[in-house]
């Protein structure tokens, strides 16, 4: 349906009049954003605000009520049928998941797998590789986080923050076009965060990715993101280039939020 | 009161009694991990089916084992299914440990942190594979104890199967005691047999354990 042409027009991710609702609870009112291709935006705002939201359904982890999202120019959650945008059925959903990519505040990695298990198993499995091919790309990307010397190590015996690299680089051994960070280092001790920004740091310059970050860490997004989305009570209450935004935000919200985290640090 | 020879010359009889119990338990435990893992599986594959799994597990679960071996052996035969005894015995001890396993499996599988079900997801990992190398390697070796007392109380079921005259211990040593009128030897060797075994296998279970936890200790 698209030209290879098109493509590189759209945006990257479009959340087109997404709505999420638990029972009478709206937590995404009507979320019109879009993305471009390789921009870092940063989302921010107060807790409950959906924002965490945001990113779990365009990992597919929750079903959106109305609303269309699109990866990459196609529709992810519905799927073309007759002229019709109709839901998606798994096998859809699964070929579109496989440019998404994401890592979790509670890193969520196999507790039963090396580090390198860890960033094997997907790609043996889902994409099919050798195994040969498959570690020397786990061990490629363990290098890039910087754990090249722990591939044989369990979870368990590795901290915190080298647990979220290696969470980090078994996401990127799917080769997503977009990676999501859902408050990567908010389960981390202090002292461990900057090795984990540092990672995201430098995937920023070294990898054309597009990427969206939920995070309380403000100086971060301030450093690192194109665009800040704040978010309030399931909207978009204002969004724009972090200098302006941290300098001088426009919304009574925003400021009222960003005196509220800047006075806590 | 104890004769010697006699307890000695039942002995070969009694130890080939012995291993058609031993083959009844493992078969039979063999059947309910294999069945309780379906039907655990089955059971979350969906409100409607988990509600019709739900409901059998339950049915077996609260009827009596001696039942259901009966019905096996004496009544599927009127819906034109035969069976011989000790395939008969064997599917109703399958069957109905099958139940309880189901119920074990489903604690260890709910266990699992939801994160891991979240990750597989965002690795697009299928349910095939989720299953096999995420969910259960995590699920499984938390439960084996559980597992393991069901294998024990599987093998000190067997002797229901004497009701259907398979020739396991306790119908071997039965025959015995109708044959000689001496029940003392062959009642008391089969419990002392029961009992080494039970010890064996809780050990063995034991072992497993431990090894497990070794692994996922690392």
């Amino acid at each position: 349906m698209n030209t290879a042409n098109d493509a590189t027009e759209q945006p990257m991710v479009r959340f087109d009049g997404v709505t999420k609702s638990y029972g009478a609870l709206t937590v995404l009112d009507d979320l019109r954003l879009d993305i471009g291709r390789g921009e870092k935006v940063a989302i921010i705002g107060p807790s409950g605000s959906g924002k965490t939201t945001v990113l779990r359904m365009l990992m597919t982890l929750e079903r959106i009520n109305d609303g269309v999202i699109w990866v990459d120019g196609e529709p992810m959650t519905h799927m073309e049928k007759g002229g019709r945008l109709v839901p998606a059925d798994p096998r859809h959903l699964r070929r579109v998941r496989a440019k998404v990519g994401m890592v979790f505040q509670h890193f969520n990695l196999f507790p039963h797998m090396t580090a390198l298990g860890n960033c094997i198993e997907a790609p043996i499995t889902v994409l099919g590789l050798s195994r040969r091919e498959a570690e020397e790309r786990a061990a490629e990307l363990l290098d890039l986080v910087g754990l090249a010397d722990k591939k044989e190590h369990y979870p368990a015996q590795l901290s915190g923050g080298q647990q979220q690299r290696v969470a980090i680089a078994r996401a990127l051994a799917m080769r997503p076009k977009v990676m999501l960070f859902d408050e990567v280092t908010s389960a981390l001790d202090p002292e461990l965060c900057g090795e984990v920004l540092q990672v995201i740091r430098k995937l920023g310059s070294e990898h054309d990715l597009t990427m969206l970050m939920v995070t309380h860490q403000m100086g971060f997004a301030k450093e690192f993101a194109d665009r800040v989305c704040f978010f309030y009570q399931g909207k978009i209450c204002e969004q724009g280039n972090p200098q302006d935004m941290f300098a001088a935000p426009q919304n009574e919200r925003t400021r009222q939020f960003l005196r509220a985290v800047m006075d806590s640090v | 009161m104890w004769d010697w020879e006699y307890a000695i010359s039942i002995m070969p009889a009694l130890g080939k009694a012995a291993l058609v119990t031993i083959q009844a338990t493992g078969i039979g435990f063999l059947l309910a991990l294999v069945l309780g893992l379906i039907l655990a599986l089955l059971r979350m594959s969906g409100p409607r089916m988990g509600w019709a799994v739900s409901a059998l597990i339950e049915f077996i679960r609260s009827t009596p084992l001696l039942i259901q071996i009966f019905f096996l052996y004496f009544v599927f035969p009127s819906f034109g299914i035969v069976l011989d005894a000790f395939t008969a015995g064997v599917i109703a001890l399958g069957l109905h440990y099958g139940c309880y396993c189901a119920e074990v499996y489903r604690a260890g599988l709910e266990a699992v942190p939801r994160g891991q079900w979240e990750a597989s997801i965002a690795l697009n990992l299928g349910t095939y594979a989720t299953f096999k190398d995420v969910i259960l390697p995590q699920a499984i070796p938390p439960i084996v104890p559980a597992l393991g007392n069901y294998l024990v109380a599987l093998f000190k079921e067997t002797p229901l199967l004497s009701a259907i005259a398979v020739l396991e211990l306790m119908q071997t040593a039965k025959m015995m005691g109708s044959e000689t009128f001496r029940y003392t030897e062959p009642m008391t060797l089969v419990g002392i047999i029961f009992l080494l075994m039970s010890l064996v296998s809780a050990a063995g279970i034991r072992w497993l354990e431990r090894r497990l936890n070794r692994r996922s200790a690392r």
